[in-house]
């Protein structure tokens, strides 16, 4: 029983890491049609500012804010340099460009920052907490509240908000969002900052478990975007439910069957999801836009 | 006539190509006719930057300071350094242009075995003598004519750690392994050497190059009947993880780590996680800790007074490999007294007792390593530091 816990607490903290990042693809892919592949680049600058911030002396909390400032400001310069001169071209196009801009701010953060591995502190110590006989990093409870706190804001925006609604407008028929008078443009370029925020909040909460370093967000990415595949891309339950399924998927195939298959475990159990529903768990029915 | 002229133009562009190389990558003038050439290509960016960086720091400053001492032989060196930033394919096709276009005397590092192994069928075929700064023992077993190595090889990290082991009566082993390329590697030496060393092996678990979380796996060694004691095969971030891990477990067992984390970044990283752990490392990083007999110790502190003072920041014991592989050349290169890269080989095959950073080399026609287990000193982390733990 320990041990069955142990391993759920393992495949809560890895999946909550993965839902934070997952649902910083779902802004951007309701705004715009895109898998922002860069997305776990804002992650790595959240994690990299803090640390790089905190050792120039600036405290704590204020590094945070700086980091989440320069990945918004990274976020921005995305959309308007990369995304809205391609605007007219379509979304596998925008997408590759987002592969391009991550390998571009992976390569300024070698040079900017530097190649080794960072840390920071836990937030509430690292002295483990232990319940009912498995371990568990305080910092765990950091990254669920996270999860929990953006998921019910992003939520809160996309179902109750004006602009919210406009995004999903913008979403659903460009051309036609525009004829009712939605400004579009800015509602990509607001997906873009915002979703660069919730990844710098996302890298700065999990760098006290999962280190950092300027290649962190490559991995993070596409575990992420495997976790929106999974929950159905663009919906916040889905990448919430889509992460912590992947990470505990992962935690009981390494614990219960053997830890050189735990990756293969989960992309068997994916396969077997997509075969029965394609558009993941709490994926909307794809619809071919003409 | 045309081809001619099309051809003429292509030696051209490749010569433009050549020079621009030498001016940028090696981030040296092209000089006069009378330097000799030494190549590189090191892991300087990239997932291995952690062992390219130094070694590139290293050559360029040790370079330097010979040349200010009026070369070798009364000719200057020559550096030519690329990055191959740990990419196999790269590295094999800077080493042609390394032996093709920049024509070098000899190659130092290779910063990984997979980059080494792409660069080694080059050096042989162009008969250049090529150092290599990688761990494996595939690159030196079986003999190849022209490669040696300086490093330690994983083999031989196995062999030391399982007789501490035994020394301290722990014979049951946990051990947990990344699944890149050396901890792929170590763990399979270690697996075969166990048997032989006196221990076994009881549980085998892996972890993925950037897995963020180990505790099942450590969780299942744990709750193995009769570990004793537990050793992790890698380098990089995992280890740091994995003592962080083994702490929020409350995991009381002798760790184990391998030589890949001997750097000050995985003391850092791991934290206090990191106390009491025991590694096998060259004695570079206990330097000023050796007793003033040791005949490394004048080698070891002067190495890594200089690095330290030239870059600011802590010395490795990776940089501290390619500062053995270009000092054991360059005396290969005195003995020879030539720039010719058959008898710079010979030379190199004949060195004996020479001390560097990673221990006394006694290179033979069967062992192009030529280090000893007594090279490697059995370290131990005490209040974030490396000491000498027997």
């Amino acid at each position: 029983m320990a041990e069955f816990l142990q391993f759920t607490s393992s495949g809560l903290t890895v999946g909550a890491v993965y839902a934070l990042v997952a649902l910083g693809f779902t802004l951007i892919f309701n705004a715009s049609g895109v898998v922002n592949f860069a997305q776990g680049e804002f992650v790595m600058l959240g994690g990299m500012g803090t640390v790089f911030a905190a050792a120039a002396g600036v405290p704590l909390p204020l590094a945070a804010l700086l980091a989440v400032a320069l990945a918004v400001v990274a976020g921005l310069l995305l959309d308007g340099l990369a995304i809205r001169p391609a605007r007219q071209a379509g979304p596998i196009v925008l997408i590759i460009i987002t592969i391009g801009a991550a390998l571009v701010i992976r390569g300024l953060a070698q040079v900017f920052f530097d190649k080794e591995f960072h840390k920071l502190p836990g937030f509430s110590g690292d002295a483990s907490i232990h319940i009912g006989g498995a371990a568990v990093l305080p910092q765990t409870f950091w990254v669920l509240a996270g999860t929990l706190a953006i998921f019910s804001g992003m939520w809160w925006f996309m179902t109750r908000t004006m602009t919210g609604k406009a995004l999903r407008a913008t979403a659903a028929n460009r051309l036609a969002a525009e004829l009712v008078g939605i400004d579009t443009r800015l509602v990509t370029t607001l997906a873009f900052a915002v979703s660069a925020g919730i990844g710098a909040v996302a890298g700065i909460l999990i760098t006290p478990i999962t280190l950092t370093n300027y290649d962190i967000g490559t991995m993070l990415a596409l575990k992420a975007f495997v976790a929106s595949v999974l929950g159905g891309m663009g919906n916040p339950i889905g990448a919430v439910v889509g992460g912590l399924l992947l990470g505990l998927l992962e935690a009981f195939a390494a614990g219960y069957l053997s830890s050189s298959y735990k990756d293969a475990a989960a992309i068997v159990v994916l396969l077997l999801v997509l075969f029965a529903m394609p558009s993941g768990l709490f994926g909307s029915k794809s619809v071919e836009r003409v | 006539m045309k081809s001619e002229c099309s051809g003429s133009n292509r030696g051209r562009v490749l010569a433009w190509v050549g020079a621009v190389g030498a001016v940028f990558l090696a981030a040296q003038p092209a000089s006069a006719a009378d330097t000799v050439k030494i190549g590189a290509s090191l892991s300087i960016t990239g997932p291995a930057s952690f062992l390219g960086e130094p070694e590139e720091k290293t050559l360029k400053i040790y370079v330097d300071k010979i040349n200010a001492q009026g070369g070798v032989n009364g000719r200057k060196l020559e550096l030519v350094v690329y990055d191959d930033a740990g990419d196999a394919n790269k590295a094999r096709t800077f080493a042609t242009r390394l032996v093709e276009e920049d024509k070098v005397v000899a190659i130092v590092g290779g910063s990984t075995t997979g980059a080494t192994m792409a660069m080694v069928p080059v050096a042989e075929d162009a008969k250049v003598p090529f150092i290599s700064l990688a761990g494996a023992i595939v690159i030196v077993d079986p003999v190849k004519k022209f490669v040696f190595k300086t490093p330690h090889t994983d083999r031989m990290a196995c062999e030391k750690i399982f007789a501490d082991m035994k020394k301290r009566g722990l014979t049951k082993v946990g051990i947990i392994s990344g699944t890149g390329g050396f901890g792929k590697s170590m763990h399979d030496e270690c697996v075969k050497v166990a048997s032989t060393s006196g221990v076994e092996i009881v549980a085998d678990e892996t972890y993925g190059p950037k897995d963020s979380d180990m505790t099942p796996q450590l969780t299942n060694i744990k709750n193995k009947a009769g570990v004793q004691a537990l050793l992790n095969a890698d380098f990089g971030q995992g280890p740091a993880i994995v003592m962080r891990n083994i702490k929020q477990l409350g995991i009381t067992l002798p760790v184990y780590q391998s030589h890949g984390v001997a750097s000050k970044s995985f003391i850092d990283l791991a934290g206090p996680a990191a106390e009491g752990v025991r590694l096998p490392a060259a004695a570079l990083l206990v330097a000023d800790k050796l007793p003033a007999n040791d005949p490394q110790k004048p080698i070891a502190v002067g190495y890594a007074q200089t690095y330290e003072k030239e870059t600011g920041k802590p010395v490795s014991t990776f940089g501290g490999h390619a500062y053995d592989g270009l000092m054991m050349l360059v005396e290969a290169m005195k003995r020879a007294g030539s720039a010719d890269p058959v008898k710079i080989r010979d030379e190199i095959e004949k060195t004996k007792g020479f001390i560097g950073t990673a221990g006394m080399f006694n290179m033979t026609s069967t062992d192009h390593m030529g280090l000893d287990l007594g090279a490697f000193k059995m370290l131990q982390i005490k209040n974030g530091d490396w000491t000498l733990a027997d």
